[in-house]
């Protein structure tokens, strides 16, 4: 698992890279109320807003942490937000994106380097 | 607008607020409790079911002693509000705004008649500028007094009533918007049945040195929790109240924002003590003949809320934008989005689609009555 400093764990599956946001971040926004994720098949460059998270608070974004092709979602997030509060490093995935190339999944922080960077 | 924690201002519950765990926001100059571990959804919720107790002693509590009689002191105050102050019964509170010379508004408050002074609670982000407002206009009338030692609780719900009965019994028999005065062993409490959650309920003015205690006192009861200003703007929301500064401003009318009924009879065309007050014309003349724009709630069709600033058009394309949202976001116990804004009386009718423009699409919003959520007042 790797993670960004916007939040976001990475996850290699196979080919693909699954992305959602940490426990911190969960935490920080509140209980969120609305989901909306990318289309499938988009193609996306790192740092495109490519969800966007409302909680009871505020909205805010998902940033593409790379570019890539999304290709999967999870609409399990659009029926029931809440999930993201729940088990938001688990179920509450929000898309997968394949990526040309894997490894530059490996400027991103390990585990212990966010932990150090939430101080 | 980043201020300083260590320049904000603390109510005499600021020390309990931590001990419970409450995420703290700069609000009004204060450092306040956005919400505690329990969550803004979950401390919705609980107001709504049980009962909830807010802090709210940020608040401006003001005495309004007068200097001769009472009736100067009423003819005072309806000089700077389009509201019946006079006649108004002794234990009794009524809603009132100050108003300025275009008719908008500077404030909304609430104020009670109390037999041989007028006690007034204002917002807490125009308090320095109400008391000024006051001491500029009735100076030869009334002895202006910011209350300075003493807290303001809100406690809301339908356990309101049970919970704070055990502390100070005389509360139970209390109605809607009477005020009364009760000793208790947290000294002497000043009780309104009134809030601004569309809840039954009470605010308390408790003497500084007893505001802990008598917190503590409340939250032992079972049915009560803390709640911080996150739920306490979606259970307004909800009870299509007003929050100043968003729904509400000094370019707003009283009638452009749906307060028509806190303009009574008297103050009127035709009435009794008609006028007087500043911006009278304006307002007189939209009673007469229906403001430019009027304060509407609106229903996101789709389930992205639509926060203040949303503007609203009047059709998918192209077409105008004909107001704005000023309050927006979930509703919890609505369970959908919700939101008020400002449209023209052609867009008001309830059952009118608009569109609301949320990052760039435009987005179906159905205007509706308000409020989204039927009072439970024990009137």
């Amino acid at each position: 698992m790797r993670y960004t400093e916007e939040h976001e764990w990475l996850r290699i599956e196979g080919d693909v890279v699954v992305v959602g946001i940490t426990e911190h971040a969960a935490e920080q926004l509140g209980d969120v109320v609305f989901v909306e994720l990318p289309e499938i098949e988009a193609q996306v460059a790192k740092g495109d807003e490519v969800c966007v998270i409302e909680s009871v608070k505020a909205a805010s974004d998902i940033l593409a942490p790379v570019d890539g092709e999304i290709v999967e979602v999870n609409e399990a997030l659009v029926d029931n937000p809440s999930l993201v509060n729940e088990d938001p490093q688990g179920d509450a995935w929000f898309f997968k994106m394949k990526l040309d190339d894997l490894s530059v999944l490996d400027e991103f922080m390990t585990e212990d380097e966010y932990k150090d960077f939430l101080g | 607008m980043t201020q300083n924690p260590t320049e904000l201002k603390r109510t005499p519950l600021h020390a309990l607020h931590l001990l419970l765990g409450a995420k703290m926001v700069p609000f009004a100059g204060y450092d306040m409790p956005v919400q505690y571990p329990m969550g803004v959804l979950r401390e919705h919720l609980h107001t709504r079911a049980h009962a909830g107790l807010f802090d709210v002693s940020h608040m401006g509590q003001v005495v309004l002693r007068p200097r001769a009689d009472m009736a100067a002191l009423e003819a005072g105050l309806e000089a700077l509000m389009p509201v019946a102050v006079s006649g108004l019964g002794i234990g009794r509170q009524r809603y009132g705004l100050f108003t300025n010379d275009t008719g908008g508004v500077l404030d909304d408050l609430m104020f009670a008649n109390r037999g041989d002074h007028i006690l007034m609670v204002v917002n807490a982000a125009c308090k320095e500028a109400d008391i000024a407002h006051l001491q500029t206009h009735l100076a030869d009338v009334a002895e202006v007094l910011p209350v300075t030692d003493r807290a303001l609780l809100a406690l809301q719900g339908p356990q309101a009533e049970a919970a704070l009965a055990r502390l100070a019994p005389e509360t139970r028999a209390m109605r809607f918007m009477d005020v009364i005065t009760t000793m208790t062993e947290f000294g002497a409490l000043w009780v309104s049945r009134s809030g601004y959650t569309g809840e039954d309920g009470f605010e308390i003015s408790v003497p500084e040195m007893h505001a802990e205690g008598f917190a503590r006192a409340l939250l032992e009861i079972e049915s009560v929790a803390p709640i911080g200003l996150g739920a306490r703007d979606s259970l307004r929301l909800e009870a299509g109240l007003c929050l100043y500064g968003h729904d509400m401003a000094p370019e707003i009318t009283p009638v452009q924002a749906g307060l028509a009924w806190a303009i009574q009879k008297s103050r009127r065309s035709g009435g009794a003590r008609e006028g007087g007050f500043p911006g009278a014309a304006q307002i007189l003349a939209e009673l007469a003949e229906g403001p430019a724009c009027i304060r509407v709630g609106l229903r996101p069709d789709g389930r992205a809320p639509m926060r203040e600033g949303t503007p609203l058009w009047d059709a998918p394309e192209q077409g105008t934008v004909r107001g704005a949202v000023t309050s927006g976001g979930f509703g919890p116990s609505v369970k959908a989005p919700i939101a008020m804004g400002y449209v023209p009386p052609a867009c008001a009718t309830p059952g009118t689609q608009v569109w609301g423009e949320l990052r760039g699409k435009r987005l179906p919003v159905t205007v509706c009555e308000l409020p989204f959520r039927p009072s439970t007042y024990k009137r």
